[in-house]
């Protein structure tokens, strides 16, 4: 009897038991430590990249080319990549769970941002390593 | 079903005179009906009013004398009870707490007030609100002594400052005026929402109590503390004046530091 007096809750969560893992703690800290690295990371870069030396008008094949003869640069400009992807990624997916309404919404546009984010991340680091300064066409 | 519903009349009979210094406000509600309406719609009444009046005195004035179908919670209309919250001028608040005199446009120019039900929760009529998925949250933080061991003989004693460090939360009256004014919740509603952590903020920083462990766990889960976004809105809508962003960053930092 009591059942069939239950009315439907559209709204009410289905709320499983806490799952005692620390991912969204993790990516919460992991947000705040990557912020504050791409701040000095990114600045540094456009201070370099743009106005340094006469800025932008001296950036050509050479001027990267001589940047990444260096660990250092390949260094920076990997982590740059890296955070970058992986702060922005984990930030979409926290717009993501907010706003999708259907699970399979949720799930399919996680898949894209996964996906994209993975390929960029490999694709750039790919030509940090394997970049050759001495290519000819 | 009749036509009988549409009762355009009050449920108190005739007005009463206008007392002395009266303004006439316009007061636009949102109103839902779930038998006639597919969407909400407002409804705008003109009535008398003294700047001493609360925004509950203008709902009860339009309940009473010009459209008794207005649907509204209420119960103590003193602040303590919780029942009356909702979206006054775009904020949430306690229609038994705000002002006519705080509310009036400047320089005796006309003034409207807008009445909305809170957001995020299922309107059931004009601003009545199904309150079940606010209290399911409430209830899934276990907010309640959770001991363990024989019972003390004598009560469980607590110093002062014990006592101070989770002062704060123990006012909270659960209006949920701050968990519908959560841009999260409204999108999101399995976030648990502020005012269920405020109440396990309550219990985890209780010196007496020992199910802290079992609160952080609940919280530390997606939709627990982490989806808090520090947009301040519940500390505004709350009208005990709990900081409740701030109870919200001490469970993070509990969490962060596993250190209650």
């Amino acid at each position: 009897m009591s059942e069939s007096l239950i009315i439907a809750k559209p709204r009410s969560p289905r709320r499983p038991a806490a799952r005692r893992s620390n991912f969204e703690l993790h990516s919460w800290l992991f947000m705040r430590i990557s912020g504050v690295a791409l701040v000095v990371l990114v600045l540094g870069h456009l201070f370099i990249m743009n106005v340094l030396d006469g800025g932008v008008h001296r950036i050509n094949f050479g001027f990267v080319a001589g940047r990444w003869a260096s660990p250092f640069w390949q260094f920076w400009d990997l982590a740059m990549l890296w955070l970058a992807q992986i702060h922005g990624g984990n930030g979409l997916r926290t717009v993501i769970n907010d706003y999708a309404r259907k699970d399979a919404t949720r799930f399919w546009l996680k898949v894209l941002l996964y996906v994209s984010m993975v390929l960029i991340i490999a694709l750039g680091t790919y030509v940090i390593f394997t970049f050759d300064p001495n290519i000819t066409d | 079903m009749t036509a009988t519903a549409e009762v355009s009349t009050g449920s108190r009979g005739n007005q009463p005179p206008v007392p002395d210094g009266a303004i006439t406000v316009t007061l636009k509600v949102r109103r839902f009906n779930p038998e006639f309406d597919d969407e909400p719609r407002w409804d705008s009444f003109e009535i008398p009013a003294l700047p001493s009046d609360r925004v509950l005195n203008l709902l009860h004035y339009v309940k009473w004398y010009l459209d008794g179908t207005l649907t509204f919670r209420r119960s103590c209309a003193h602040g303590i009870c919780g029942s009356d919250a909702m979206r006054i001028n775009g904020v949430n608040r306690l229609a038994c707490k705000v002002l006519l005199k705080d509310l009036l446009a400047p320089k005796g120019k006309p003034t409207t007030i807008t009445v909305e039900a809170i957001k995020g929760l299922p309107v059931h009529k004009d601003l009545l609100v199904d309150m079940e998925p606010f209290f399911e949250a409430f209830k899934a933080v276990k907010p309640y002594l959770i001991t363990y061991g024989n019972e003390p003989t004598r009560e469980r004693l607590q110093s002062a400052a014990d006592r101070e460090r989770f002062d704060d939360t123990t006012k909270c009256i659960l209006c949920a005026a701050c968990t519908t004014s959560c841009p999260v919740f409204w999108t999101e509603g399995s976030y648990f929402g502020p005012a269920a952590i405020v109440n396990a903020h309550r219990f985890i920083f209780d010196s007496r109590d020992e199910g802290a462990e079992e609160r952080l766990d609940i919280l530390n889960d997606v939709d627990g503390v982490w989806r808090c976004r520090t947009t301040f809105n519940c500390t505004d809508a709350c009208p005990r004046g709990i900081q409740v962003t701030k109870a919200i960053q001490e469970v993070k930092r509990a969490l962060l530091f596993k250190r209650v």
